[in-house]
C-alpha cells in the first residue's frame, strides 16, 4: 500500500525575485489521494505546474514511477503517467466533448501523418478504439448524453467532468486536479467526491489540490501544506489539521 | 452530413462528369484563355489548400507561404531545362521539389516554434521575402537561379511519349496544352484535397485544432507541441510545393517576380475569404479569387467605354480597386468567410451575440 509513485526532493522554483517553491520535498504513495492545501498564493499551483512539466523548476529531483522527469517536457511527463486538470477549465472550446476525450487518447495512440493520409487498417482499427475509449470515459463520469455538444456549451460541473475525462484518456497513475471543486454546490461537490474516489478505487492515484478544506479532510488519505512555498505539514488529515502552524497559516496569529 | 449512400454517389458521378467537361465547355463558348484561367485557379486550390494547413487547422499565421511554391517550381525549373541543361522527368522532380518545400516548410518551422500571431506574421513574410530575394541574386559569382532574367524553356510534362506542351488529336477532338494540364492538375488537387481531408480527421487533425484552441491544455494532454506544429508547417509546404512544380512546368517560364509579397497575401485571403479550416470553403476562396479578377479584367473595359465614352481609370488600377473594396465590405459582412465550417459559424454568431 505504502509504494511510492511520486517523489521530489529540494525543489525551488523562482520567478525573478519571487521564490516560489523553496526546498519542497513530498512523496505520494501508489493508490492514495493526496492532498494539496495552503493558503491563496502558497504555490499550491506553481507546484502542480512543477509536477506535470509545465514549469521546469530550478533545482531540486522528481522522479515517478521510476522514471526521472526533473525538467522534462508536459508531453513525456503525460506519456509517463501524470495527467492534470485545471484550476480556471481550459478545455477546447469549439470541440465536441468528444472530441476533446479523444485529443487526451493522442499520446496513447500512434497515427503519423502518412497513416493518416492512406487510411490503412491499423489507423482505422485505431481510430475506432479512440473514438470507443473516448465513449467509455464520457460514461465513466456521466456525462455522454452531451457527448456531442461543444464543451464550451456544456454546464459548470459538466466542464469540469469532461476535463476529468480528458485527462483520464492519457491512462494517468497519477490524475492531478487542481481546484475541482472551485464554484461548485454542495451537491456537486459531494457527487465530485464520489468520482474521486471511484476513480482512486479504480487504481489511479489522486492528488488534489482544493481550498474547501472540509472536502479535503474527509477524502484524503494524507495531505500536505504550503504556506509561502514552503511545506509546513505533512501526514494524515487528522493531525495537520491541530498542527499549529497550520493553523497559523490559515488564521493568522495574534502579534503581542 | 446524412446524405445516404447513393445520393452521394450521384452527387459524385455528377461532379465528375462537370469536372471532365468543364475545360471543353469552356473552351468552345468562352475561349482557351479561360481554360487557362481554371487551370490557374486548380494551382491556387493546391496553394490555399496548403496554406488551409498551417493558417486554419493549425493556426499559424503565414504570410510568406509563397516560399514554399518558389522553391517548388525553382526545382522543377533548374532540374528540367536548358539553363543546366539536366531533363528529369516529372515524376522524379515534382516529388523532388515537393519534398525540399517541405523541408523549408521545417527551416521555416523550427525558430518560429515559440512565436505567435503578429511576431509570427512578421518572421514568416521576411522569410517569404527572403527566399525570392535568393532567387533573384542567386546568379552570382556561380550562376544557379538566373537572377532577374529567370529560367525559361523549362520543360513540358512528358507522359509516356505525349508531351503536354504540344496539341493532341484524340477521335477528332483537338487537346491543347491547357485542356491537357488541366487533367494532370485536376489530378493533383483531388489528390490534395484527399489528403488534407484526411488528415483533419484523425489523430493529426484533432491534434492541431487542439494546438490551436489552447496551446497549454493541449501540451498537458500529451500532445508534442513542437513536432506537431513542425508538421504543419512541413505539409503545408509540401502541397505548396507540388502547385509551385505544375506552375513553372505549366508556364515554361519563372522568374522571381512570380513569387512575390502580395501572392503571399493573396493565398491568405483565399483561405480566409474562404472560410478558414473548412476544405470546400477554402476551394471555393481560391476559385472565385483566381477567377474574379479575370472576369473584371474583362468586363471593366468595355463597361467603362459604353457608360462614360472614354477610359476614365485604368482597367488595371479599377480592377484592384474593385477587389480591394469587395474583400473589405466580404469582411465586414461576413468574416466568417463565404462557406465557413458549422463549428466557425457558430463560433462567429455566439461572438456577434456576446
Amino acid at each position: 500500500m505504502s509504494e511510492v509513485l511520486l517523489k521530489i526532493e529540494g525543489i525551488n522554483k523562482r520567478f525573478g525575485g519571487l521564490h516560489a517553491l523553496s526546498n519542497v520535498s513530498l512523496h505520494i504513495n501508489k493508490g492514495e489521494i493526496y492532498g494539496l492545501i495552503g493558503p491563496n498564493g502558497a504555490g499550491k499551483t506553481t507546484m502542480f505546474n512543477v509536477l506535470t512539466g509545465l514549469y521546469t523548476p530550478d533545482e531540486g529531483s522528481f522522479t515517478f514511477d521510476g522514471n526521472d522527469l526533473f525538467r522534462a517536457p508536459p508531453h513525456v511527463v503525460v506519456k509517463s503517467g501524470i495527467a492534470r486538470t485545471f484550476q480556471n477549465i481550459r478545455l477546447f472550446h469549439e470541440m465536441t466533448a468528444l472530441e476533446n476525450v479523444m485529443v487526451g487518447r493522442h499520446i496513447r495512440s500512434k497515427a503519423n501523418a502518412l497513416g493518416a493520409v492512406l487510411r490503412n487498417k491499423a489507423t482505422r482499427d485505431e481510430e475506432a478504439a479512440i473514438e470507443a475509449k473516448a465513449w467509455e470515459l464520457l460514461r465513466y463520469v456521466g456525462i455522454e448524453d452531451v457527448a456531442y455538444e461543444r464543451a464550451k456549451n456544456l454546464s459548470y460541473g459538466h466542464q469540469r467532468r469532461l476535463e476529468i475525462a480528458r485527462a483520464l484518456a492519457t491512462e494517468p497513475k497519477l490524475l492531478a486536479l487542481d481546484e475541482p471543486a472551485a464554484g461548485m454546490n454542495p451537491s456537486e461537490t459531494e457527487s465530485l467526491k464520489a468520482l474521486m474516489e471511484k476513480i482512486r478505487d479504480g487504481g489511479v492515484t489522486v492528488l488534489l489540490i482544493e481550498h474547501d478544506v472540509k472536502l479535503m479532510m474527509g477524502l484524503c488519505d494524507r495531505i500536505a501544506v504550503l504556506d509561502y512555498g514552503k511545506k509546513i505539514a505533512e501526514g494524515v488529515p487528522e493531525v495537520v489539521r491541530k498542527d499549529p502552524k497550520v493553523i497559523e497559516a490559515y488564521l493568522g496569529v495574534a502579534h503581542e | 452530413m446524412t446524405m445516404d449512400t447513393n445520393k452521394k454517389l450521384a452527387v459524385f458521378i455528377a461532379s465528375a462528369i462537370v469536372l471532365a467537361v468543364l475545360p471543353f465547355v469552356v473552351g468552345n463558348t468562352l475561349g482557351n484563355s479561360w481554360v487557362r484561367t481554371i487551370d490557374f485557379a486548380l494551382l491556387y486550390v493546391m496553394l490555399a489548400l496548403g496554406l488551409n494547413i498551417v493558417v486554419g487547422f493549425a493556426g499559424l499565421l503565414d504570410l510568406g507561404f509563397i516560399a514554399f511554391y518558389a522553391v517548388g517550381a525553382y526545382t522543377f525549373a533548374l532540374l528540367g531545362s536548358p539553363h543546366f541543361d539536366i531533363h528529369l522527368p516529372f515524376y522524379i522532380s515534382i516529388p523532388l521539389g515537393a519534398g525540399l518545400a517541405a523541408m523549408f516548410g521545417l527551416l521555416l518551422g523550427t525558430p518560429v516554434l515559440k512565436l505567435k500571431g503578429d511576431y509570427l506574421a512578421i518572421v514568416t513574410l521576411g522569410f517569404g521575402e527572403i527566399i525570392r530575394i535568393f532567387m533573384n541574386n542567386l546568379n552570382a559569382p556561380v550562376n544557379i537561379t538566373n537572377g532577374p532574367q529567370g529560367i525559361n524553356l523549362i520543360d513540358p510534362i512528358q507522359i509516356g511519349g505525349l508531351s503536354l506542351g504540344k496539341a493532341v488529336e484524340v477521335f477528332g477532338f483537338t487537346l491543347n496544352p491547357v485542356h491537357l494540364y488541366y487533367y494532370v492538375f485536376l489530378f493533383l488537387t483531388v489528390m490534395v484535397v484527399i489528403m488534407v481531408y484526411r488528415l483533419q480527421h484523425s489523430r493529426i487533425g484533432r491534434a492541431w485544432v487542439a494546438m490551436r484552441e489552447d496551446s497549454i491544455a493541449a501540451a498537458a494532454m500529451g500532445l508534442n507541441i513542437r513536432n506537431i506544429k513542425l508538421l504543419a508547417f512541413a505539409l503545408g509546404a509540401l502541397s505548396g510545393g507540388v502547385a509551385g512544380g505544375l506552375f513553372s512546368t505549366f508556364q515554361g517560364f519563372i522568374s522571381p517576380e512570380s513569387f512575390g509579397l502580395l501572392e503571399s497575401i493573396m493565398i491568405l485571403a483565399m483561405v480566409v475569404l474562404g472560410g478558414m479550416g473548412h476544405i470546400p470553403g477554402v476551394i471555393l476562396g481560391a476559385v472565385v479569387l483566381t477567377i474574379a479578377p479575370e472576369i473584371l479584367r474583362d468586363v471593366i473595359g468595355p463597361l467603362q467605354m459604353k457608360a462614360f465614352g472614354k477610359m476614365l481609370v485604368d482597367p488595371e488600377n479599377a480592377r484592384m480597386l474593385l477587389f480591394g473594396a469587395a474583400m473589405v465590405i466580404m469582411m465586414l459582412v461576413r468574416p466568417e468567410g463565404m462557406w465557413p465550417s458549422k463549428r466557425r459559424a457558430a463560433e462567429f454568431k455566439d461572438a456577434k451575440k456576446g
